[in-house]
């Protein structure tokens, strides 16, 4: 690392390729769109909320690759990560 | 039997007419009898990068159609008695083949050749799916860019999708100045995504440019990087083992002082 690389605090050109790849890749492997994860999203916050507080900004939700898994076949997978905030009370 | 490969990428303009006739007549000089067939109908290349393109009477569409016997479409090439271009129509289009007239084909030239080696046009029509219906093999060529590689994913599906499993990759264009700058995706960037094996890595290289418009394959130049990088894939298609070549060598005298006297790089 060099002194100036220090002050430069813009970030590596070939990992910003790589992040912009890997998420463009995430919807071309699981054949849907931006559009489609967000309507995906908002349906399962709605049947969630039902039943429990949910912390919407903290919700990750993707659809992890598959078809190329090293051994053998590997199918993609609907992955979500949704932090409670509260249960209902019934 | 022989055995039939596609060079293929998705994306245009990555270096698969390059690949295919540097691999063709680097495979030639390795003593196999290797025939090239130029898939690309109506957009045929193979036979300028090769320097055969005045001698072509009959093309891949006169074969399939009958016009002509096979033996009369296959051209020698200059350097090599042992390679062969069968050239594509340029006056035709995709659908004048089919997957099914070209698996007959390729189950042919496999009966004579020990390697024949298809380039595929780009795209993921037609021209794709004849391309590799009658191939055991699939290399795929990208670049390091997001456009290439992202073409490069979706064509590997697609192998695999038809029955072509473990596609190899051949990663194009490579400038090690800008990888190291961070500026370029690296190899193990590019294969981390991609999750397949790489069987060769090419520098950038002007000598290809030059070979190019020389109508002469870059394995013949001793100095090309480029070129040796190609001998070391057809080496690796023949089953040997062969390292990586150090892309970051230093050619001037000043480089070499510095590596004697221990400094990096």
């Amino acid at each position: 690392m060099d002194i100036f690389s220090f002050f430069n605090k813009k970030e590596k050109s070939k990992n910003i390729a790589k992040d912009r790849l890997k998420l463009v890749l995430v919807h071309d492997r699981a054949n849907c769109s931006v559009n489609f994860l967000e309507m995906l999203k908002n349906d399962i916050i709605k049947v969630i909320s039902t039943y429990m507080e949910i912390d919407e900004e903290g919700l990750d939700i993707q659809i992890t690759p598959g078809g190329n898994g090293k051994d053998g076949e590997s199918s993609p997978a609907l992955y979500a990560n949704i932090p409670i905030k509260s249960m209902k009370k019934r | 039997m022989g055995i039939v490969i596609v060079v293929t990428s998705g994306k245009g303009g990555v270096g698969k007419t390059t690949t295919t006739a540097n691999l063709g007549a680097a495979l030639a000089l390795l003593d196999k009898t290797v025939a090239l067939v130029d898939a690309d109908i109506g957009l045929r290349n193979l036979d300028v990068v090769m320097g055969l393109e005045n001698r072509i009477v009959y093309d891949l569409v006169d074969v399939i159609e009958g016009n002509c016997r096979l033996k009369q479409a296959l051209i020698r090439d200059k350097r090599y008695t042992n390679l062969f271009l069968l050239p594509a129509a340029q006056t035709r289009d995709k659908d004048a083949v089919s997957p099914e007239q070209m698996q007959e084909l390729c189950k042919i030239l496999k009966d004579e050749f020990d390697y024949v080696v298809i380039d595929c046009p780009a795209g993921i029509e037609q021209g794709f799916k004849n391309a590799i219906s009658g191939a055991d093999r699939a290399l795929v060529v990208t670049t390091p860019d997001v456009s290439a590689v992202r073409d490069a994913d979706r064509i590997i599906g697609l192998l695999e999708a038809n029955d072509l499993r473990n596609p190899e990759l051949i990663l194009n264009r490579v400038r090690v100045e800008m990888v190291k700058k961070g500026d370029m995706m690296a190899i193990e960037d590019v294969t981390e995504i991609l999750a397949i094996e790489i069987i060769g890595v090419v520098p950038d290289d002007e000598s290809i440019v030059i070979s190019t418009n020389r109508g002469e394959p870059a394995v013949t130049d001793q100095a090309s990087k480029a070129g040796r990088a190609y001998s070391d894939i057809a080496r690796r298609i023949l089953g040997e083992e062969v390292p990586f070549m150090d892309l970051d060598e230093k050619k001037g005298f000043f480089a070499k002082v510095k590596r004697a006297f221990g400094g990096q790089s």
